[in-house]
């Protein structure tokens, strides 16, 4: 196993009274796929959305390539070339498809002009190279796309920027079964292409098709982590409705509870 | 999902359906679009063109003054403060919030810069009294973002907090110096900003400057079009067919044309006409042309989404309140150039009804996201031509809050309604 290009150690964060994550560590490496599986409510957004920069963690820190890194926004993550696809998508209804996968991160022309053309361009060329989409045209509005095609956006929106990892939270929950094989062969595509992937999916059966390593969270701890060859998998169910806690949730007296 | 039927037969793998997207290409199918986004709720500015006629109808066949050059433009100068005010109401409202201060704020830039105006005391010169009612009235805007974006607090709470205090800062000002309440001015520059026309006759063409403005504008809007086929063609996009392109600017350069051959009949075209069209085609320039502009629809569409995409959401709210100020100031200035005074009922009255009323008639939705900074002239011509057409019948104040407020309460529905059309059929 390679260097881990990007690295929780011992990352909390508590919304209130829960205590939706426990000194988690986690880690993906360049070129693999790693899959974090868990119950509802087991922490997966939380961690992600820690990583993104909408929140942030309470303690412990994130290491990329090796070095301490402090994100603050998402504008930070994506600086470090982290892309991430979230399960309550993020799209602009009110704007269209071209729109939405350059937010924030618009090109302009001469300085201050929106260069419309070049960005129409760049994702029709990732839309049609991702051939996951069955849009009517990149100028239509989200709001009109069905749920398997804003998927198909938001996972263009990703890829599209050269990133070296991406992060995909429930990619293939609304979509078909022909949208979700190609979602897959995606996912494996990147890695492929040297990326480090993480999946987040409650679809063991996908996860064993393009996992390298899978993770498991349970009630806000991580209890387990398997290389995909090595597990199967019931051993993977049972560590996510039965896996051994480091800490039992009311029992401890840490000052994170005082 | 339905539209994919539509589209093409499922046989096609999916990246095919995605090369053979077919645009309209000749007028009669671009026709037929328009007519199915129309039916499917997006409106664009449709109500306001049958709104334009059905008023100018009513009016026009009850009196006959309505339909005069001289009635004309009355109505352009009555219209130029409401439009420029509006502007700002438009960008406020596009992040789904609103400013219900802006009259009594429009007023107190005009105020500060009448009192930095009089004769002597202090008696500064135009452009720096005016500078400093312009920074006033977008100070006032910062201030108001900084609370309702640091502190949490809904706009709608905060600025009706401002509405009540800036109409007594008006009231203290204007009582401040003299005890009439009333203060005139008396720069002739500021006066003529509403009180003047382009009724120069350069070459024997009496209005020169007026058809300047109006072949330019055309020029302008055809340019545009031009520019943007070209960029589009040269990139192999889909592109708008040429004739369509030249239908829309013909059918512009029509209208534009007649009403400054209209207004040439008359005195001419008003000079403030100059500053609310630079003003429309400045800020519609921000608005569609730039990240700024795409930042404040992605705020008013979906906020989260835009903070995930890493867009400071507080620094874009607190521009626009500021930009509602600022036009606020700009409005209060010319509407106090036309009345050549400002007085203690400054930005009362029926203002601020008026200018978000224009905001929404011109087509901008009070659910953030979605309208244009042309909303505000168009919807402002609708409201003037009420209030003028009223004005002409002699109707009663009563009569008249009445009619107004229900062409407010059309505009709402129209938005409203259309909105549930739009979401059924999945458009923005
Ligand atoms: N913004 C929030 N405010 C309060 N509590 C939250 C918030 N976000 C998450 N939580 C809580 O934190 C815990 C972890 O939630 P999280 O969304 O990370 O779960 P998840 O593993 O992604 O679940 P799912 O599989 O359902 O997506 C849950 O108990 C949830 O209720
Ligand atoms: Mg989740």
């Amino acid at each position: 196993m390679t260097e881990p290009i990007l690295r929780c150690e011992g990352v909390s964060k508590h919304f209130g009274a829960v205590q939706a994550l426990y000194k988690v560590d986690f880690e993906v490496a360049s070129g693999e796929v790693m899959a974090l599986v868990g119950d509802n409510g087991a922490g997966k957004s939380t961690l992600i959305k820690g990583i993104a920069g909408i929140y942030p963690f309470d303690e412990g820190q994130i290491l990329f390539d090796g070095s301490r890194v402090r994100i603050h926004s998402p504008r930070d993550t994506a600086a470090l070339g982290i892309e991430i696809v979230y399960q309550d998508l993020a799209l602009a209804d009110n704007l269209d498809v071209v729109a939405n996968m350059f937010l924030g991160r618009e090109r302009v022309a001469n300085g201050v002009v929106l260069d419309e053309a070049s960005m129409e361009s760049s994702a029709r060329e990732t839309l049609d190279s991702l051939a996951v989409t069955t849009l009517r045209s990149v100028r239509q509005t989200v709001a009109g796309l069905s749920g398997g095609q804003r998927q198909s956006v938001a996972v263009a929106k990703a890829v599209m920027w050269n990133s070296k990892v991406v992060i995909l939270d429930e990619p293939t929950a609304a979509l078909g079964v022909a949208q979700t094989r190609q979602v897959l062969d995606l996912v494996r595509r990147l890695a492929d292409r040297g990326l480090a992937v993480v999946i987040i999916s409650h679809n063991l059966h996908d996860i064993f098709e393009v996992a390298d390593r899978i993770t498991v969270l349970r009630l806000g701890q991580r209890v387990a982590v398997f290389r995909r060859e090595e597990t199967t998998q019931q051993e993977v169910v049972h560590a996510i409705t039965a896996g051994t806690l480091n800490v039992v949730p009311g029992m401890q007296k840490d000052e994170g509870y005082a | 999902m339905s539209t994919d039927e539509k589209t093409s037969p499922d046989t096609l793998p999916a990246y095919e359906h995605f090369a053979v997207e077919k645009n309209p290409s000749t007028v009669s199918e671009y026709m037929q679009a328009w007519w199915v986004k129309v039916r499917a709720g997006d409106l664009g500015s449709l109500p306001i063109i049958v709104g334009l006629i059905v008023i100018a109808a009513i009016f026009g066949s009850l009196n006959e003054t309505f339909f005069t050059s001289r009635n004309f433009t009355n109505l352009l100068l009555q219209m130029a403060g409401w439009a420029t005010i509006a502007i700002g109401i438009v960008f406020v409202l596009l992040i789904a919030e609103i400013d219900l201060s802006v009259a009594y704020n429009s007023a107190v830039g005009a105020v500060v810069m009448t009192l930095l105006l009089r004769p002597g005391d202090p008696g500064w010169p135009w452009p720096l009294a005016l500078g400093v009612g312009l920074l006033v009235t977008t100070l006032v805007g910062l201030v108001m973002a900084l609370i309702i974006t640091k502190a949490g607090v809904p706009s709608f709470v905060v600025t009706l907090a401002f509405l009540l205090a800036l109409s007594g800062v008006v009231l203290i000002l204007t009582t401040l110096f003299t005890t009439a309440g009333t203060i005139l001015i008396q720069d002739r520059v500021i006066k003529g900003i509403a009180n003047s026309f382009l009724d120069a006759t350069v070459f024997g063409i009496f209005g020169f400057w007026g058809w300047a403005l109006g072949i330019g504008m055309v020029a302008g809007y055809g340019g545009s079009e031009l520019m943007r086929y070209r960029s589009r063609k040269s990139s192999g996009l889909p592109t708008k067919p040429l004739s369509v392109i030249a239908l829309q600017v013909g059918a512009g350069a029509v209208v534009i044309l007649a009403a400054v051959y209209v207004a040439n009949l008359d005195r001419g075209v008003p000079t403030v006409m100059l500053i609310v069209l630079a003003l429309v085609a400045f800020w519609t320039f921000v608005a569609t042309k730039t990240r700024f502009g795409r930042h404040v629809y992605a705020v008013g569409g979906n906020p989260e989404a835009a903070r995930r995409a890493g867009i400071d959401v507080d620094r874009v709210r607190i521009a626009v309140f500021m930009i509602c100020g600022l036009m606020a100031g700009f409005g209060g200035v010319i509407l106090a150039s036309r009345l050549s005074s400002v007085a203690t009922n400054s930005g009362g009255g029926n203002l601020l009804l008026n200018v978000i009323a224009a905001a929404v008639i011109g087509g901008t939705s009070l659910f953030g996201g979605s309208g244009r900074v042309v909303s505000a002239l168009l919807g402002a011509l609708v409201i003037a031509s009420v209030e003028n057409g009223m004005g002409l019948l002699g109707l009663a104040s009563g009569t008249k809050f009445v009619i107004t407020g229900m062409v407010l309460l059309a505009a709402v529905l129209v938005d409203a309604l259309s909105k549930r059309g739009r979401a059924a059929a999945g458009i923005r």
